[in-house]
């Protein structure tokens, strides 16, 4: 069981070396890395090249960890003891079972991803720590363990706006997804659009990493703003000459609107344009 | 195996503890390293480091620790990492270098002479080099090396995709701006500060009390329904910026810190001060000399549960301080420190955050006088340096 990327995903050597010994020694993954750099697709990948099911949990600033575990329904129960149902008698009945139980239940060892775990509150982590390293838990309504039969895969995504707990990554394999140069970024291009034009591609990719360069940007274009933005270009068919000309009127790309996300970056590239201009005269 | 690596990454302060040495040494006995250096490097990486700012601090110790390992068993030579065609560095320079920076060659004897200084120097050159002035090698003031700043500089080995020379991949140091002491902008600010966080209930209940409601449900026999108030961040916070002068140089990271504070607390106030507090503080910059707020007023004001947090260099001369009159702005009747004291007398919770680089601090008499009157709480306005001044703050 190795992963090795896929036709979809161009994994890097560190990246493969970091999934295969998380898979092998069955222990999380922690993954960081700049937005739109492909933490979330890589856990789709994982599941994809390795034949198994995918179970997302998306973390949000209100998520709590017992959420993952089960919620007992309490409000239901209420509801149905005052109208009498028999099913108010079995509490197992208002146990509603979380992504992690989910996960632990399926035979097939699964990739369990959590997604964006940064986003929770900061006691978050260290309410999975035991789930997590022993990949069990205990039910206190129905006093029953809860345990994996076999340990899925687990993937973390993390955008860094919050601290992680030491104890919580003593457990995990780290991986920081770097943001890729240029010639991996040219596979990249290649597996999402096999027949774009190789001119094409490369006077995007110049731009690309010139825009990068560019001092004082609010958002730096990342890989799935590039591959919008080619996907853009190739729509509206433009050739790769319109790229390429260097004349002042010209400095904002075409299409920007893909790759520059809010009006001040624009601005900046407007500014920049304009003192380009005047050079010029 | 591998202690004294493991050994080394501790003492580079990156922080590794017992439990993932043995993670890698489990992997290692699985065969997940692959026999390969480059292999074992990933692995130790993806298992010892669990934050990108450490990521070049341990490049480093791996470099430096199993340079001569690779050396042996891989049979390459430390001279190979400079050892590059010419033409394939005319290439280089041609695609990197502006017309501008062209005619600066020129002007240093003509891309020939550079060459063959170059060649000279490879020749002479016989390790790795870091630093210094003359030889080829990283981040150094040489016209020869990568990651340098001379700016009419050749740029060697950058562009690494075409020199994928796999053992070198920790040489590179890509991580090298990530490390924690360097960079610092809004965003990392307020994550740092949000450890400052503390919840508590007020206010309006609008919010369903579930346990609440079950518990008295139960208890009475019926649907009775409770609500509470939602959740706040209830922290207050008193801030004091010192404001021009020496300060001008840190404006930057102060704006930094100022947005930072102003969007992360609720009760949050603040005032300016010049160099050290004495008895009159301001708000508005522009009308400093008018509308000054008594010191005094200032600290019967806010209750002593609000957390004063200072930030100024604290360099000034130590008269400043310590005597009445040392001010250089007006005649204050009483010294500095008698003002700081009342201070700090009043907020049990404080801290002063320096601008100014920790490593400065000894050299200047008015930090050191500051840094005894803080009782040692001075933090430099480092990302590091907030962590542990809200770790002192929530005490």
């Amino acid at each position: 069981m190795k992963f090795q990327g896929t036709e979809n995903y161009v994994a890097t050597e560190d990246l493969m070396v970091a999934v295969n010994a998380a898979i092998t020694l069955q222990r999380p993954l922690l993954v960081k890395g700049e937005p739109g750099t492909g933490k979330t697709v890589l856990a789709e990948e994982i599941a994809k090249s390795l034949g198994k099911k995918l179970i997302t949990w998306s973390i949000k600033s209100t998520t709590r960890a017992q959420q993952g575990l089960y919620e007992y329904d309490a409000v239901s129960r209420l509801r149905d003891s005052q109208l009498g149902d028999a099913r108010v008698h079995d509490i197992a009945n208002y146990i509603v079972k979380g992504k992690l139980w989910e996960a632990f239940e399926d035979e097939s060892a699964p990739v369990l991803l959590i997604d964006e775990i940064d986003k929770a509150d900061i006691e978050f982590p260290n309410d999975l720590l035991q789930e997590l390293d022993r990949m069990e838990f205990f039910v206190y309504e129905t006093q029953e363990t809860i345990k994996a039969a076999n340990r899925p895969i687990v993937i973390i995504t993390s955008n860094n706006e919050k601290e992680l707990p030491d104890a919580f990554l003593r457990r995990c394999f780290f991986h920081y997804i770097r943001f890729p140069d240029a010639e991996t970024m040219t596979e990249i291009v290649a597996v999402h659009f096999p027949d774009i034009q190789k001119r094409l591609v490369s006077e995007a990719l110049n731009l690309f990493y010139d825009m990068r360069d560019v001092g004082g940007l609010k958002k730096k274009p990342s890989t799935s703003e590039l591959l919008d933005w080619l996907k853009l270009l190739m729509a509206e068919d433009l050739p790769p000459e319109a790229l390429r000309a260097k004349d002042a009127k010209t400095a904002v790309p075409p299409l920007h609107g893909a790759l520059l996300k809010n009006e001040q970056d624009v601005h900046l590239f407007e500014r920049l344009a304009f003192m380009a201009r005047r050079e010029g005269r | 195996m591998f202690s004294g690596f493991f050994y080394k990454l501790k003492e580079a302060r990156v922080p590794v503890s017992l439990r993932e040495y043995l993670t890698l040494l489990e992997a290692v006995e699985k065969g997940l390293a692959n026999c390969a250096v480059e292999d074992f490097y990933y692995l130790a990486r993806a298992t010892l480091v669990k934050d990108e700012r450490h990521l070049d601090r341990f490049d480093q110790v791996f470099g430096a620790h199993f340079k001569g390992v690779i050396n042996l068993a891989d049979g390459i030579d430390e001279v190979a990492e400079a050892d590059i065609p010419e033409e394939w560095l005319r290439k280089l320079a041609e695609k990197f270098l502006t017309d501008k920076e062209k005619a600066e060659i020129e002007a240093l004897g003509g891309w020939e002479k550079l060459m063959e200084t170059l060649k000279q120097r490879l020749e002479e050159q016989k390790g790795r080099h870091q630093g210094g002035n003359k030889w080829i090698g990283t981040a150094g003031t040489s016209p020869f090396g990568a990651y340098g700043y001379n700016p009419e500089g050749v740029r060697i080995g950058q562009d690494k995709s075409r020199h994928r020379r796999a053992v070198k991949v920790w040489d590179k140091r890509e991580f090298k701006n990530l490390d924690d002491s360097v960079e610092i902008g809004t965003r990392n600010i307020k994550v740092a500060l949000r450890r400052l966080r503390k919840w508590a209930r007020t206010g309006a209940a609008d919010e369903l009390d579930l346990p609440g409601t079950i518990t008295s449900t139960a208890r009475q026999g019926w649907l009775d329904v409770q609500m509470r108030p939602e959740r706040h961040n209830a922290v207050k916070v008193l801030m004091l910026f010192d404001i021009g002068g020496s300060m001008d140089d840190h404006i930057k990271v102060c704006e930094e810190l100022f947005s930072a504070v102003k969007t992360e607390f609720k009760h949050l106030e603040y005032y300016y001060f010049h160099n050290c507090p004495y008895e009159g503080l301001w708000k508005d910059n522009a009308r400093r000399r008018t509308d000054q707020v008594s010191t005094w007023d200032v600290i019967r004001t806010y209750g002593a549960d609000y957390k004063l947090v200072i930030v100024g260099d604290a360099t000034m001369s130590p008269y400043e301080i310590t005597y009445p009159g040392g001010s250089v702005e007006h005649w204050n009747q009483e010294a500095g420190a008698v003002w700081m004291q009342r201070l700090l007398d009043h907020f049990e919770h404080a801290a002063w955050i320096n601008p100014q680089a920790e490593n400065w601090w000894q050299y200047h008499g008015s930090i050191q006088i500051m840094y005894k009157l803080m009782e040692g709480r001075m933090y430099p306005l480092t990302l590091e340096g907030l962590d542990r001044m809200t770790g002192e703050l929530n005490r």
